[in-house]
């Protein structure tokens, strides 16, 4: 199908019978509509549970307590893990998939409209559930997001609020990756095949798969925490025959796979980056589906690794340290494929690939204290110390968050059509970067000299390290705002673009299209040529 | 291309050796010792384990550091030599080969072993509890911790120094600077004699704490309803005032409840010991009933006392 073709089906989009006003949004059916109102939504979240980080950030610029109560203090490092994980980056990821699984595999839409309208919407019901509880008798949870009991039995009223908000989180996100399974495995176009989809959609249908096997577990930890609490039973009080430490082996039997929920599809994000700024098709495409599919696997065999000071037999902490010193295997074949898509290529360094760098470099950081962390007794040192949120924090918001800024600068111009200000962008990612680097990298110093994380105040000692780590946390927080305001900027007033390809090296079935995307992606499929010349590998 | 690859091999040798230096620089700058700025690494702790742990986390740290200069050296050297601006043309029959893929699979395979093989032998070291001369249970609860010397008799409470517990008041308007070891510092340090094999008997009365001594390499969950087991050995020279703090959140004043541990020589343990049994004794007999809440009974309802 030739690019003239698509544009006279783009006019014909034009008189689409959309829903006027609310009712769009509201009623909304429409893959883009849903994956707007879900990025929308994740972007809200992430300056809530990001105000929440300044909150924290304050209150540990210097020794003794100025601003928080401890309990107030607990409070804001619970919420703002739930609202960025389950607010923020699970539900960008859902807006990523929305706007794009369709667009990558030749279909008009999402395979199940409604469905989709419903998981969305479960959202911001929950999260006002959830945000709600900072404003009930006895305050939000502060028990930490991992929810360990005993200690979440002492929530006060917004106990039973914190576990329905987590069930219809998890329902959203269980919805919301069937769509995306039903999407993938039936709405492929003929001859897209499942070795010639985009990595982006390949890591989102793995990441699918895992939210689909996890959620539940999630879920049933959670009603066993409100039975617990409200209908006499003891999973896991001691007294009654119960064990604590079984809600760890449950929750982050959920926990860990979670952790992947929320990278693999930068992972994906990044793989189609890389080659479109290094002119050149990404290296080994065989071997990063493999490799995301052999992590995916591994990520519900290591479990244990988040609790080795439980006191484990020695047999098990030694299964769960190999099992978890195997994932640097795969994961390393993805760096060493992305680095050689870049050797030999021809790389100019546009907004989306400089995020993509950043990513690799930062995660890779990440990486590496992964690895250390699931050195057992190493570990031991570590374990529950700010080396640990160093870790974490650098998957996390070099990675994961990175990852969807670079989707969002790579994609944007194709989503309205429009170009955005390359320059401030570039601000944006400067300003980003070195930022990050000054929040996160001390926080690996002051974990090992000793700081534990989750305190309100410390030692005098780690003072230092703390106010620099504050000052980069205010300084990420702030060149935060210009995201929005890029992306406002270049919605109402960005040059048109005029090449539908938009990037030089751009491959795939979504640049196929016109730029704007038209309101119903490929109402007919596209031709075995237009996949063929999509799929570059 | 492989005399290209073995000269790029050698040229990152270099770097790396510069790199190395200077972290080790950067980790072991004396100057600083006494400020915050230079507490950037683990210490090496008093007992062998702790010693052996802090290897361990060096040997990791510097293959990380390895493996981490050569892929990034790879990495920048891609992103300057390749750029378009400099006329590079991508090269786009570039994208796979078995034999490299096969190599940088099986090379972390490898590494992984070096470093698993280590790390098994002192976890298998760590683990080994038989040998233990004396036995001291710990019970966590909110918020300090509560010290029983199973064979010696003596039992009392350890929490926040009156003075820390005052400056950490919200807006107390104390400066946390004037304050002696700010929040790491308790009324009844554990007192333990050096060189003896101790165990340690670790539960917790109402949620999860979790004991941590840096210095001595341990750190073990006190689960309510659970006993954990944990051990150290601190060297015979290594008498003196170790810190450490609750490493798992358990509440509001879970960034308040320190660990103090107190090491003696054998001799001045010993003399410690009987001279507190003999004053517990006295405490709980009969006609001394109102001194008794200086230890045990101090403890709120459904504290470890209770036990």
């Amino acid at each position: 199908m030739s690019e003239t073709s698509h544009a006279a089906h783009a006019d014909h989009d034009d008189h689409d019978h959309k829903p006027q006003g609310w009712r769009r949004w509201v009623f909304a059916t429409n893959h883009k509509d849903i994956g707007t109102m879900y990025l929308i939504f994740a972007c809200t979240m992430f300056f809530i549970g990001g105000a929440m980080a300044m909150v924290i950030r304050a209150e540990l610029f210097k020794p003794g307590m100025q601003l928080v109560d401890p309990q107030l203090f607990n409070s804001m490092t619970t919420m703002h893990a739930l609202i960025m994980i389950f607010g923020a980056v699970m539900p960008g990821w859902t807006g990523f998939a929305n706007w794009m699984i369709p667009m990558q595999v030749g279909a008009p839409d999402m395979a199940l409209p409604r469905l989709n309208n419903f998981s969305f919407w479960i959202l911001p019901f929950a999260f006002t559930l959830l945000i709600g509880t900072l404003f009930v008798p006895g305050g939000s949870p502060a028990g930490g997001w991992t929810m360990y009991p005993p200690l979440v039995l002492q929530t006060g009223s917004s106990f039973p609020m914190l576990i329905f908000a987590v069930h219809m989180m998890g329902a959203s996100s269980i919805l919301g990756a069937i769509n995306v399974v039903v999407t993938i495995m039936n709405m492929r176009a003929p001859g897209m095949t499942l070795l010639r989809m985009p990595l982006f959609t390949w890591t989102w249908l793995i990441t699918a798969y895992l939210l689909i096997a996890v959620m539940p577990v999630l879920a049933g930890a959670v009603t066993m925490l409100l039975t617990d609490h409200f209908f006499g039973t003891t999973f896991f009080t001691a007294a009654g025959g119960g064990d604590p430490v079984m809600f760890q082996h449950i929750f982050w039997f959920f926990g860990h796979p979670e952790v992947y929920i929320l990278i693999l599809p930068a992972f994906g994000i990044v793989s189609e980056i890389i080659p479109t700024f290094s002119r050149k098709p990404l290296f080994g495409y065989e071997a990063m589906v493999y490799a995301t599919a052999s992590i995916a696997f591994l990520s519900f065999i290591v479990w244990a690794h988040h609790m080795f000071t439980v006191g484990m037999p020695l047999a098990a902490q030694l299964f769960f340290m190999l099992s978890t010193m195997l994932i640097a295997v795969p994961t390393g074949v993805k760096v060493f494929n992305w680095t050689a898509t870049m050797y030999k290529g021809s790389l100019t360094f546009e907004p989306p690939m400089l995020f993509a760098l950043a990513f690799l470099f930062l995660f890779s950081i990440g990486g590496f204290s992964g690895l250390m962390l699931g050195i057992v007794p190493a570990d031991y040192q570590y374990q529950d110390t700010y080396f640990v949120v160093a870790h974490f924090h650098y998957v996390l918001v070099p990675g994961a968050i990175f990852g969807m800024m670079a989707g969002v600068y790579y994609w944007l111009p194709k989503w309205v059509g429009n170009m955005y200000d390359m320059k401030l962008a570039k601000w944006h990612f400067w300003l980003s970067t070195i930022f990050v680097n000054v929040l996160f990298f001390p926080q690996h110093f002051l974990g090992l000299a000793g700081m534990p994380r989750r305190i309100p105040d410390y030692a005098v000692q780690f003072t230092d390290w703390n106010m620099v780590s504050s000052i980069g946390g205010f300084g990420f927080g702030l060149s935060q705002l210009l995201f929005p305001y890029l992306i406002i900027k270049c919605v109402r007033s960005g040059k048109r673009v005029e090449n539908p390809r938009v990037w030089e090296g751009a491959h795939g079935l979504e640049w196929e299209l016109p730029a704007p995307a038209p309101y119903h992606s490929w109402t007919t499929p596209p031709s075995p040529a237009v996949i063929a010349r999509g799929a570059q590998h | 291309m492989m005399t290209m690859i073995r000269s790029k091999i050698a040229r990152l040798a270099g770097l790396y050796r510069v790199a190395l230096a200077g972290a080790a620089c950067l980790l072991a700058t004396p100057v600083l010792a006494a400020s915050g700025w230079a507490q950037l690494n683990m210490t090496e702790g008093v007992t062998a384990i702790s010693r052996r742990i802090y290897g361990l986390h060096m040997e990791i740290f510097e293959i990380c550091v390895a493996i981490a200069v050569v892929v990034f050296g790879v990495m920048i050297w891609s992103i300057v030599k390749f750029r378009k601006s400099k006329g590079a043309v991508a090269d786009t029959t570039l994208v796979h080969s078995t034999r490299v893929e096969v190599i940088w699979t099986a090379i972390p395979v490898v590494i992984l072993v070096l470093m698993a093989v280590p790390a098994a032998r002192t976890l298998v070291a760590i683990e080994n509890t038989t040998g233990t001369k004396m036995s001291i249970k710990i019970t966590g609860f909110q918020w300090g911790w509560q010290y029983e010397y199973l064979d010696g008799g003596v039992t009392f409470i350890s929490r926040l120094d009156r003075k820390s517990d005052r400056a950490r008041e919200l807006m107390s308007g104390i400066d946390p600077t004037s304050v002696d070891h700010y929040l790491l510092n308790v009324d009844h340090p554990l007192v333990v004699p050096a060189g003896v094999k101790v165990r340690l008997l670790i539960t917790g009365a109402d949620v999860i704490h979790s004991w941590w001594m840096p210095a001595f390499g341990v750190k073990k969950d006190a689960i309510p309803g659970f006993i954990n087991e944990a051990w150290f050995d601190v060297d015979p020279d290594k008498t003196g005032i170790y810190r450490g703090q609750c490493a798992e959140l358990c509440g509001r004043d879970h960034g308040f409840m320190p660990i103090v541990v107190d090491v003696r020589s054998k001799e001045d343990f010993d003399a410690w010991l009987k001279q507190q049994a003999a004053e517990q004794k006295q405490a709980t007999a009969p006609a001394a009933a109102p001194a008794a809440p200086a230890t045990a009974s101090t403890a709120a309802p459904g504290s470890p006392a209770a036990q």
